[in-house]
């Protein structure tokens, strides 16, 4: 995906002013956060289920080279092959040469944020490889000229469904439908000779599993299963390499937690867990499995301050409760990842300098933290960004020049009570009839939607002393 | 006991009538309050631009006024949620500040926290004649409720105020957008966020919305006078139990 994050202020002012994006964000707030907080009560102890998962992804994370090993030897075991991509460029063209190989001129692909990073449908088209988009969200982007999606879970959240009838009758040439049903079994249509004619299925993986050398897919629409279980001959997972977990029982409490964070579900419709191409007494699967496992910035955080965000299963839940990104929907962030969890991902992966704004925009609310199914303290990895850029010098001047007046008065007491004894009285004068300030020069940003209340024109410190020395001890 | 009051930099400049009203509740309830004269501020505004280096400098400053003290209150959940939970995070590697640190948290108070949990207020202070009173909805500040678990106690107390009601608005616990420099930084972003919690309040009929942070109180207000509100009040907790607004 091309990156996008340099021009965040803008964006998200254009996402602000969009009414019917507005609407459809609202979507959010009925559909995955009310779900989320009915479905994670089913569970007797929550917050253990919570502390559990977050020590299997760490004991995966700590040790994951070790864990990647195994896990190559149980997939070679199998009849899979493991291939391992330093950058995701170099994981697209990985994939390019296994379709090469293979003879592929058409690939079909079940949901997958990585191929996002990859850019791996631009890859494979510039090589000759049809690709077709088979996640019914990740459809409607494709056939709209290559449309990023918008959330990690559901791309097409910012679209509303008069805009998709609009569009499938325009791409797929038939009578506009407006019934939700009706246009999905379109899709199908259109969808179901390119299952059957397609040479090979790329999918994405929510987990690898080291003691059997499978990979696990959550999906709702079983797409997944039709990318790997029918006529194409070839699979390719693509996922990264955090993705590994030690045993199928992490699996299983990993998956008490992901479709209940993600979209309020107990379990979703459609759970694949895949070990190696067909076997000779088999009746279905691929006749070539391949694994390639994304690097791309990720081993760089091991070990480092930035490590616990290795441990995300990908579930939403942070953009989901975050004000912000349901203010301005995904695109704003500019990248593949958006909200809380792509604000701390962003900057480590494509250079803190491309993403300045991501780690500034959030209001630090802690909702993110809450709601995480592997309690990552989103907050703290956006200050210590925060802190990257501020030692760094990557922020304005204006900012260095204030924080340097305001910490050295802070740590004056006298001088620091003459300045706000003088800067109270300004802005009490200032203020209009109404005691409210509705231009400041240097917040403009605050005045431009919003009144200042002003203050009275002492301070608490000056009014403090004031009254002791007017009331006898 | 003696008490000392971190009065915060915002009630400090913008609304030192809060400061006379948490004196009024803690005294009233028998507390000897003090208020060192070189405090300035928390250091929160540095930590979460990134500036821990003033951060440290503050938070040594404030274990140097405040570790004699009984118990210290604070009128804030993000100046309380900055002491109690991240000054930690201000002293690596440095076991005598991390001790001193450890020595103070436990006796480091939000305001109703105190009220509630330690001085288990059960009579408030009589009201001044103009007191408000009329129907009031709460509004959870972010850190207050997530870093120090503020929530039962200032609806516990307010419950003891006979001349308000309180109805719960719509997501009382949604972020109100202020964000610290994010309200100016990305101001349109915080306008929006800020217009979901008026509407919250509209919609719950209340005459006033209660609160127990500033920036909170200040962008609420700001946003309800500018979109032609002036007659929800915006009030701290601290005035509504003292009876002084």
């Amino acid at each position: 995906m091309q990156i996008q994050s340099m021009h965040f202020k803008a964006r998200a002012g254009e996402k602000l002013a969009d009414q019917r994006l507005q609407k459809s964000l609202k979507k959010l707030a009925t559909k995955f956060v009310t779900g989320r907080a009915a479905a994670i009560l089913e569970l007797d102890d929550f917050e253990g289920t919570r502390d559990a998962a977050k020590d299997k992804r760490m004991r995966a994370i700590e040790n994951l080279d070790v864990w990647l090993q195994t896990f190559e030897a149980e997939a070679t075991r199998r009849g899979a092959t493991v291939l391992y991509a330093e950058s995701a460029a170099d994981a697209a063209q990985l994939v390019v040469q296994i379709a090469h190989k293979h003879g592929v001129r058409k690939a079909i692909k079940s949901k997958s944020m990585v191929s996002e990073e990859m850019n791996l449908n631009s890859a494979l088209e510039a090589a000759g490889v049809q690709i077709v988009e088979t996640d019914l969200g990740e459809y409607i982007l494709q056939i709209n000229d290559n449309e990023p999606p918008s959330h990690i879970i559901a791309p097409v959240i910012h679209k509303d469904k008069e805009q998709i009838s609009d569009l499938f009758a325009r791409v797929h040439g038939r009578p506009r439908l407006t019934d939700i049903e009706e246009m999905t079994r379109e899709a199908r249509e259109i969808l179901r000779p390119h299952f059957l004619s397609a040479d090979m299925g790329i999918t994405g993986g929510n987990f690898i599993i080291a003691e059997t050398g499978s990979v696990a897919i959550v999906t709702n629409e079983g797409n997944e299963g039709m990318c790997t279980l029918m006529p194409p001959k070839v699979h390719v997972a693509v996922t990264g390499i955090e993705k590994v977990l030690p045993t199928l029982e992490d699996l299983a409490t990993m998956m008490r937690l992901l479709p209940r964070s993600a979209t309020g579900q107990s379990i979703s419709n459609y759970f694949s867990l895949l070990t190696g191409p067909r076997a000779s007494d088999e009746l279905d699967g691929p006749e070539h499995m391949y694994f390639v496992l994304v690097d791309a910035g990720r081993s760089a955080l091991v070990g480092s301050e930035f490590e616990d965000m290795l441990r995300c299963i990908r579930c939403g839940a942070c953009m989901n409760h975050c004000p912000v990104y349901q203010k301005i929907g995904g695109h704003a962030y500019g990248w593949v990842y958006p909200g809380p969890m792509g604000s701390v991902l962003t900057p480590n992966y494509i250079g803190v300098e491309n993403a300045l704004d991501l780690p500034q925009a959030s209001t630090l609310c802690g909702e993110c933290h809450v709601v995480c199914p592997v309690k990552i303290p989103l907050p703290d990895l956006l200050r210590k960004l925060r802190k990257k850029q501020f030692e760094g010098r990557l922020r304005p001047g204006l900012e260095y020049a204030g924080f340097a007046i305001w910490s050295y008065l802070a740590q004056r007491p006298r001088l620091y009570r003459m300045a706000t004894g003088i800067a109270v009285r300004a802005l009490r004068m200032m203020g209009d009839s109404r005691r409210m300030i509705s231009w400041l020069p240097l917040a403009r940003g605050w005045t431009a939607q919003r009144d200042m209340p002003a203050p009275p024109g002492k301070t608490f410190q000056q009014l403090y002393r004031e009254r002791k020395a007017s009331t006898p001890p | 006991m003696r008490v000392g009051l971190l009065v915060t930099c915002l009630i400090d400049t913008m609304r030192p009538e809060i400061a006379f009203s948490t004196i009024k509740l803690l005294e009233s309830a028998g507390c000897t309050v003090l208020v060192p004269e070189g405090q300035t501020c928390c250091g929160q505004p540095g930590y979460s631009a990134g500036d821990n280096v003033t951060a440290r400098a503050l938070a040594i400053k404030f274990l140097d006024e405040f570790e004699s003290f009984d118990y210290i209150v604070i009128p804030s959940g993000s100046c309380g949620g900055m002491v109690r939970t991240h000054y930690a995070d201000l002293f690596p590697g440095d076991p005598r500040l991390s001790a001193r640190l450890a020595a103070i948290t436990p006796r480091v108070y939000e305001l109703t926290e105190f009220l509630h949990g330690v001085l288990k207020l059960e009579r408030l202070p009589s009201a001044q004649p103009k007191a408000f009173s009329g129907a009031i909805t709460y509004h959870d500040s972010c850190c207050g409720l997530r870093e120090l678990g503020v929530r039962q106690q200032p609806r516990a107390l307010l419950a003891k105020v006979e001349r308000v009601t309180l109805t719960e608005m719509n997501d009382c616990q949604a972020c109100c957008g202020f964000g610290g420099t994010f309200a100016v930084k990305y101001g349109d972003i915080s306008s929006a966020i800020v217009d979901e919690k008026c509407a919250n309040i509209h919609a719950s009929g209340s005459q006033a919305v209660v609160l127990g942070d500033l920036g909170c109180m200040l962008n609420i207000e700001g946003r309800l006078r500018r979109s032609g509100d002036h007659t929800t009040r915006v009030l701290h907790v601290a005035q509504v139990l003292a009876g002084d607004a």
